[in-house]
């Protein structure tokens, strides 16, 4: 068979080559394992399972440590194999209710039923360099909390109850909306929407629910809760049907009350943002929340007056394998294209200097005469 | 259940991992397949389609590796040009992958070709109705600078409304004295949608008006799929007064001596000097193989422009 | 359904990866260059009346994404055959459909039901596979339009008069529209939308 070779090829090998070397770094440094990167970088490997749309912490470290820590990197690695994996069932949707809370915290009531559970967190750190990690060091056995008893039920619902909140509106008709499935259609309908901010890029989301929060919007939230923690993942197998267990997965839920003033024919009440994320990203899923809401405007017959409000903007630019590839695109060959433009600049000057010469020249002639 | 789901995949001899034959899952190549066939039936619409995420970054031809993935098959040869090169960098990253994945005949030689796979270009042999042209497309909406919103361009489209298509030419002609869009220039297609070719330079908008050849355009990131049917009306937009024209040189190659191709400039030193090559590599090196010599062709230093290696580098292998 | 039931199913393409190509590549030649009339080959064994090249269309482009419409008499085995292999899902309601097979191009359905799509978005409409007796090119119909280099004739053999008619408003109303695959027993022609008919 015949096969085409030419210069690039070896420049391409070679390329990958001190691809390979430059990952590896300093070899007289013990080589990275990956259960290290899933251990020790384990909120690396949480932002890149969701921003990849794949729960499996060794390939989200396997493509962390392979990505040499660049994460957007690593998110599209993961994406690139996701695509190829069959679907095998369609899970039932997870009940963050019934989850075995590590951290749990609201901002709207000081006490809740099942209380408040801190849980790990940067919240309270001193941002203090700690020397001591320089050199391996162990921290102490932290203390942990009795067994929890049952459980766990949602702040929102303490609202929802007494008919200050939407209730989140169920459609058991229609199935829930896959982009990874189906193209991304305008409008579109808030599932949608909240997986593509789901598999949103955490900066592009971080940026515009603080727009929001500074004026570029109209929201006022409160963190109403925040949960992560472990939960059962369950499908229905078809020649069972009934549900069984197939594992746990650790996932952050993020719930934003905001004030909705009401209209005329409305009642004031509050309405709700929400986030979710695989394992452990506490700043997404708050961000996610705010887009969540400020997503919401059209559908509530607000005024779409910021970029948050923009469904279009958000949803067409939050993806960041999709942006991190076209803006990079820039740096392949454009040769043929810039040479069009060239061509057409160079022939452009040329007729205005000579249309300003020959302008000038009557000019220098009467000068002379 | 779904029997045809159970389909062996292709192991590959020089890898040993496992793919599908051509990368994508089989329900995957149906859905393109699908989208392929209804933009056949409507020349020059896009059709929406689940792009999905593929081992390249999108915007380097994610659109154009779905659909070549989704037609190539054994007895297919495969091209794959960028820049009118089959030797660029990207060029050879996607022939790579389809020779891994497909196990897919290639060559560099238009005429031999069933499927090119372009970016940027339309070669300059004629094409005959035996090829098919996949484009690799960035922004398949036409009306995308001038309306932002695909909500906007979408009516546009379905109400046939393209005034601002010509406003904006029109406005350029104000400016400039002339239309200053030189690729990726807008065409009418069967007298009814306005369709972006993709970001080939306008010199070779005139090689898709009742081409023999099916051209299929794909936008992975933007998931659009769209076709141009073998002789099909696709005209460059235009007004009476300042018609069409595409661009010319002075110079002609300086390897072939060629006076009809595109030509890319090439800088040879810091002071100034500068010579003209076809675009096209393959049409280039055919003309001086039959003995066209431009006036540069003798210069030694110039070789590795020219593409000559040692004839068993570039011969059968594998 | 139970497992048994599966096991006097007659079997669809060889080999699935391969053939759904070559056989899309034909469709996609027909499609592409309305008249033409290509052989498919390698043909799967479906249950009489369905005929191995509709059959090979189906199993080729259908899929649980796609509902395909069937007549309401079509006898069993034939939506067990497409459920099996293709796992579409089954629908009477024209309007619904992605595909549809018609049997008998004798006895058609009333086929402006089915869907043409929206001024937004045209390629929402059916693809409609007819099957034919026998389908020759040089003489019939002329044909012309997008795909035909000047014109080209087309003559089918076991198709109602009346279709010729009926596709002219469909191509009327361009781009909206159904597209149309004539189906012998073992050669397809297609006919989308662009199609322009002189009886």
């Amino acid at each position: 068979m015949y096969v085409a070779v030419k210069g690039g090829e070896k420049a391409i090998d070679n390329a990958h080559k001190l691809l390979a070397e430059q990952r590896r770094g300093d070899t007289n440094v013990p080589e990275l394992d990956v259960a290290q990167v899933r251990e020790q970088l384990s909120l690396a490997v949480d932002r890149v399972m969701t921003e990849g749309s794949l729960y499996d912490r060794d390939l989200a470290a396997l493509a962390v440590k392979q990505a040499q820590g660049d994460l957007v990197e690593a998110i599209f690695l993961l994406r690139a194999y996701r695509t190829t994996l069959p679907r095998l069932a369609v899970s039932s949707p997870i009940e963050t209710s019934e989850m075995n809370v590590e951290r749990r915290v609201s901002a709207t009531f000081k006490d809740i039923p099942g209380g408040q559970v801190l849980g790990p967190t940067f919240d309270y750190t001193h941002r203090l360099l700690d020397f001591k990690l320089l050199a391996d060091g162990e921290g102490t056995e932290p203390e942990t909390a009795p067994e929890q008893s049952g459980p766990i039920p949602r702040v929102m619902n303490i609202l929802t109850d007494e008919g200050l909140l939407d209730e989140s509106r169920t459609d058991d008709e229609n199935p829930v909306g896959d982009i990874t499935r189906d193209p991304l259609l305008y409008p579109a309908e808030r599932d949608v929407r909240l997986q593509n901010l789901a598999r949103g890029d955490e900066g592009f989301l971080l940026a515009l629910g603080y727009s929001s929060q500074r004026g570029f919007g109209d929201v006022h939230p409160f963190v109403g809760e925040i949960r992560m923690g472990e939960v059962a993942v369950s499908i229905v197998p078809e020649e069972l049907g009934f549900e069984v267990e197939i594992g746990d997965i650790t996932v952050s839920e993020c719930e934003m009350v905001t004030r909705f003033r009401g209209s005329k024919e409305e009642l004031p009440r509050f309405t709700r943002g929400y986030g979710l994320s695989f394992g452990y990203c506490e700043r997404k899923v708050m961000a996610m929340s705010l887009v969540d809401r400020t997503l919401q405007a059209r559908d509530m017959g607000e005024d779409l007056t910021s970029p948050a409000n923009d469904e279009e903007f958000v949803l067409s630019h939050s993806d960041n394998v999709e942006a991190q590839g076209f803006v990079q695109h820039l740096k392949l060959p454009h040769y043929v294209d810039f040479q069009a433009d060239l061509v057409m600049v160079r022939t452009m000057r040329e007729k205005i200097l000579a249309e300003r010469d020959k302008a000038e020249k009557p000019k220098t002639e009467e000068a002379a005469a | 259940m779904i029997a045809q789901e159970n389909a062996a995949p292709v192991s590959t001899a020089a890898t040993g991992e496992e793919y599908n034959f051509a990368y994508l899952d089989e329900q995957t190549k149906r859905m393109v397949r699908r989208a392929v066939l209804k933009a056949v039936a409507i020349p020059g619409y896009q059709v929406p389609f689940a792009g999905r995420e593929m081992p390249m970054p999108y915007g380097w031809g994610t659109g154009g590796i779905q659909l070549s993935a989704s037609i190539l098959g054994p007895d297919d040869v495969f091209k794959v040009i960028d820049q009118g090169a089959d030797d660029t960098t990207n060029a050879v990253s996607i022939r790579k992958f389809f020779e891994r994945v497909a196990d897919v005949e290639t060559t560099e030689r238009t005429s031999e070709a069933t499927v090119i796979q372009t970016r940027h270009r339309i070669p300059e042999e004629p094409l005959t109705e035996e090829q098919i042209m996949v484009y690799q497309v960035p922004i398949p909406e036409p009306l995308r600078w001038m309306e932002a919103r695909e909500t906007e361009t979408r009516k546009m489209h379905a109400l046939e409304e393209y005034g601002v298509m010509h406003v904006k030419l029109y406005e350029d002609i104000a400016r400039h004295g002339r239309i200053a869009t030189n690729y990726m220039y807008p065409v009418m297609v069967n007298g009814r949608y306005v369709m972006s070719p993709s970001p080939i330079p306008k010199f070779d908008n005139p090689k898709l008006d009742r081409s023999p050849a099916l051209h299929l355009l794909g936008a992975g990131r933007e998931k659009r799929i769209y076709a141009v049917p073998p002789y099909t009306d696709v005209k460059s937009l235009d007004f009476e007064d300042h018609p069409f024209e595409v661009e010319t040189w002075d110079e002609c190659c300086g390897l072939c001596g060629s006076e009809t191709s595109y030509l890319d400039e090439v800088i040879l030193d810091d002071a100034g000097g500068r010579m003209f090559v076809c675009s096209d590599t393959d049409y280039c090196s055919r003309r001086r193989e039959s003995g066209h010599l431009g006036p540069m062709a003798a210069r030694e230093d110039l070789d590795e422009l020219k593409g000559d290696r040692p004839a068993q580098e570039g011969g059968h292998n594998g | 359904m139970p497992e048994f039931a599966y096991e006097n199913i007659s079997p669809g393409l060889q080999h699935p990866v391969l053939d759904s190509q070559r056989i899309f590549r034909a469709v996609l030649l027909t499609m592409s260059r309305p008249g033409t009339v290509t052989v498919l080959g390698n043909w799967p064994a479906p249950p009489s009346p369905l005929k191995p090249a509709a059959a090979s269309v189906c199993l080729a482009l259908a899929d649980l994404d796609t509902p395909l419409w069937l007549e309401s008499t079509i006898h069993s085995d034939i939506q067990t055959y497409l459920r099996f292999h293709c796992g579409c899902p089954l629908t009477q309601k024209q309007e619904d459909a992605s595909f549809a097979v018609v049997m008998d191009g004798n006895d058609l359905p009333d086929l402006k039901k089915f869907e043409a799509g929206t001024e937004e978005y045209p390629d929402r409409s059916a693809t409609v596979i007819i099957q034919v007796r026998e389908l020759n090119v040089g003489r019939g119909v002329t044909l012309t339009g997008p795909g035909i280099k000047d014109s080209t004739k087309l003559t089918v053999d076991g198709l109602d008069s009346g279709f010729w008619h009926e596709f002219k408003k469909n191509s009327e109303r361009f781009p909206l529209g159904y597209d149309v695959i004539l189906a012998s027993d073992t050669e397809i022609a297609s006919l989308p939308r662009t199609v322009r008919v002189e009886v």
